[in-house]
């Protein structure tokens, strides 16, 4: 056994840089694609498939593809894609067959809404509270005029025109807009210490959970007008709406649930010895928390909310995706299928992208400075 | 087991009558026949064993927890399931939590004035003058802007304490205010409670820090198995004590 040593310093070690193989990007290579051989040969292979698969889909998406012409035959020299087929049916994609002349008013709903939307939330913006009193309050009355119509000389638009992503964006906001409140109750529901509101929530919530969006749909347009009066009539995408929110506010009641178990007991509690009352505990103390917690799940939900409008096809309403499918149906437009989903997805893809992102940034400012203990 | 009282009080406006209370949870008998009259700025100590019921018996006073025989009589009101009856005495009675319980969401000067805004429809600029005034006696008024999560644990409990106090309460109930501190910590917040002690609070504080109930207690309660077990002032409870289950504690608690 060797003599147990140690050096005693009698002076402070100065801090030295980090060594040179691990820092600059040679470093990062090194630690990120090459740190064994396992890993180089991963690193390798997936160059290889993207050689494969990256250069031929470019070829076809920019290289070779026709966006100049008027219809398929200015498309037939090129091999490529030909977002001829996207040009010339490009405002339908949005409106649907809402009347070209009338395009204004979705324009303009969609100004007005984004005029509210962004102060409320982009952090630079003053004026969050009056912004979200429009959005609530004022906003959903003039949406309906605008679009609808009917009065002070707006000729009437029935929904049965709407169509493509103005529609897809109608159910979507007011899918999202509905199901986050209505989710939150049912969530606080299912936890209350009423036995009746309890089981009332746990009912409802199982119920939509467990039924497909698709047949909630089929329901609502083909059963629930047996089930009304005769001569009660009510309108198809209203319906639609209805089962949209009520469907995603049953999802949305789970993911709060999970953020309301999070938030410790200590919270209620130190709320309670203060005089809160129930409301206001809840209101603001429990909710601010639990539904931070619950950001990634909730904006999940809001996702999957926006690619499921697309199931309204099925009951006859034409979003996005529905018009892009009868498009490329159309007789002078027969095999543009590729380019017809491939632009509804990337539009799809856009949106969910941008709220996906969102919610980071909305999680990294709300966690800051908030360390757990 | 009922004992006469032996210690002298401050004064002899009975604020918390507590009488034959019982509680259960599910079939466990949590506390027996609890029997506690605490005078107006009278300084209670609490003490026992982990387990001993110490908690449950001052989350009672303030229906944190529901007891379910004989009577708890808080500045003259009975507690009862009356949410409106449950609401006015919480207002009167602050607490204050081994795990501090401060709103991680909110900065220090938020978490002050949120109650007193909220419940006591105290306007903002009041609301706020007093949380400095409160931030300042617990010696941390440079802390206002924070959140909770930045402080150190011995500030975080300063923080709660002025918190409870700026509901303006009558009564302060103290569950372990120090266990979840660092040793070096502990003293900041006794010095504060004492200081509060010494304004003339009424006070009910479960600790096991002895020095602090020699110094400020008028009297110590001793719990084991859910019940009190002894009382006294502090001087005789620890020269003196009475219960062969009181020294064991005792030698348990001082014996190193
Ligand atoms: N919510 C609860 N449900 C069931 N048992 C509990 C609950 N809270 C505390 N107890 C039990 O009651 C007893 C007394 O607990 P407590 O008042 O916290 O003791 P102390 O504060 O003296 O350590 C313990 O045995 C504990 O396990
Ligand atoms: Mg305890």
């Amino acid at each position: 056994m060797s003599d147990a040593t140690a050096t005693v310093r009698t002076e402070r070690h100065p801090d030295l840089p980090p060594p040179a193989t691990t820092v600059g990007v040679l470093g990062w290579l090194r630690t990120n694609l090459f740190s064994s051989w396992l890993n180089t040969a991963l690193t390798l292979l997936g160059l290889y498939l993207l050689w494969l698969i990256v250069p031929p889909l470019l070829d076809w998406a920019v290289f070779s593809a026709t966006i100049t012409g008027e219809d398929r035959t200015a498309c037939e020299p090129n091999p490529g894609a030909c977002w001829v087929f996207i040009k010339v049916q490009f405002w339908q994609f949005i409106y649907g067959f809402y009347p070209p002349d009338q395009t204004w008013r979705v324009n303009l709903t969609f100004l007005l809404f984004v005029a509210g939307v962004a102060p409320v939330l982009i952090e630079r913006i003053p004026g969050k509270k009056w912004a979200l009193f429009y959005l609530l309050f004022a906003f959903p009355v003039i949406a309906y005029v605008l679009f609808v119509g009917g009065v002070f000389g707006l000729p009437l638009v029935e929904t049965a025109l709407w169509g493509g992503l103005s529609l897809t964006l109608v159910v979507s906001i007011i899918g999202i807009v509905a199901s986050l409140p209505l989710g939150i109750l049912l969530a606080l529901g299912r936890r209350s210490k009423m036995p009746i509101l309890r089981m009332l929530s746990v009912v409802f919530i199982e119920a939509w959970r467990g039924v497909p969006l698709i047949s909630v749909l089929f329901m609502a347009s083909v059963m629930l007008p047996l089930f009304l009066p005769e001569g009660v009539n009510f309108d198809k995408l209203l319906r639609a709406l209805i089962g949209v929110a009520l469907f995603s506010a049953a999802y949305m009641a789970e993911v709060v649930r999970g953020g309301l178990q999070a938030v410790p007991r200590g919270q209620y509690e130190a709320a309670a010895a203060l005089g809160l009352s129930y409301w206001k505990t809840m209101g603001l103390i429990v909710l601010p928390q639990a539904l931070k917690i619950v950001i990634p799940g909730i904006v999940n939900t809001f996702i999957g909310l926006f690619k499921d409008t697309t199931l309204v096809a099925i009951i006859g309403l034409f979003d996005l995706l529905g018009r892009v499918h009868t498009a490329t149906t159309n007789a002078a437009w027969l095999g543009m299928s590729t380019e017809g989903y491939v632009f509804a997805g990337a539009v799809f893809w856009v949106f969910c992208f941008g709220m996906s992102r969102y919610s980071i940034r909305l999680e990294r400012k709300l966690g800051a400075g908030q360390r757990r203990r | 087991m009922a004992q006469a009282q032996v210690v002298k009080a401050p004064s002899d406006d009975v604020v918390i009558q507590i009488v034959g209370m019982h509680k259960w949870y599910g079939q466990f008998h949590v506390l027996k026949d609890i029997n506690l009259s605490v005078y107006r700025g009278e300084r209670i100590v609490v003490c026992g064993p982990s387990g001993s019921g110490k908690s449950t018996m001052i989350r009672c006073v303030n229906r944190l927890e529901e007891h379910q025989r004989g009577q708890i009589i808080v500045e003259g009101t009975e507690l009862t399931g009356d949410v409106r009856q449950i609401d006015a005495i919480r207002r009167e009675v602050g607490m204050v939590f081994q795990q501090f319980n401060l709103f991680p969401h909110l900065t220090v000067m938020q978490n002050l004035t949120l109650a007193p805004m909220w419940v006591r429809k105290m306007p903002r600029a009041e609301a706020e003058a007093t949380a400095m005034r409160y931030l300042e006696r617990v010696r941390i008024p440079e802390q206002a802007h924070k959140f909770p999560g930045q402080l150190s644990g011995g500030q975080q409990q300063r923080v709660a304490i002025a918190r409870s106090l700026c509901m303006n309460p009558k009564i302060m109930l103290f569950d372990e205010p120090t266990s979840a501190l660092d040793p070096e910590m502990i003293k900041e917040v006794l010095d504060v409670m004492v200081e509060l002690a010494e304004s003339g609070m009424t006070m009910i504080c479960v600790t096991h820090e002895m020095a602090f109930a020699r110094r400020v207690a008028h009297r110590v309660i001793f719990m084991d198995g859910g019940e009190i077990i002894e009382q006294n002032d502090p001087e005789n409870f620890f020269t003196h004590p009475k219960s062969d289950r009181t020294k064991l504690f005792l030698s348990q608690i001082l014996g190193h």
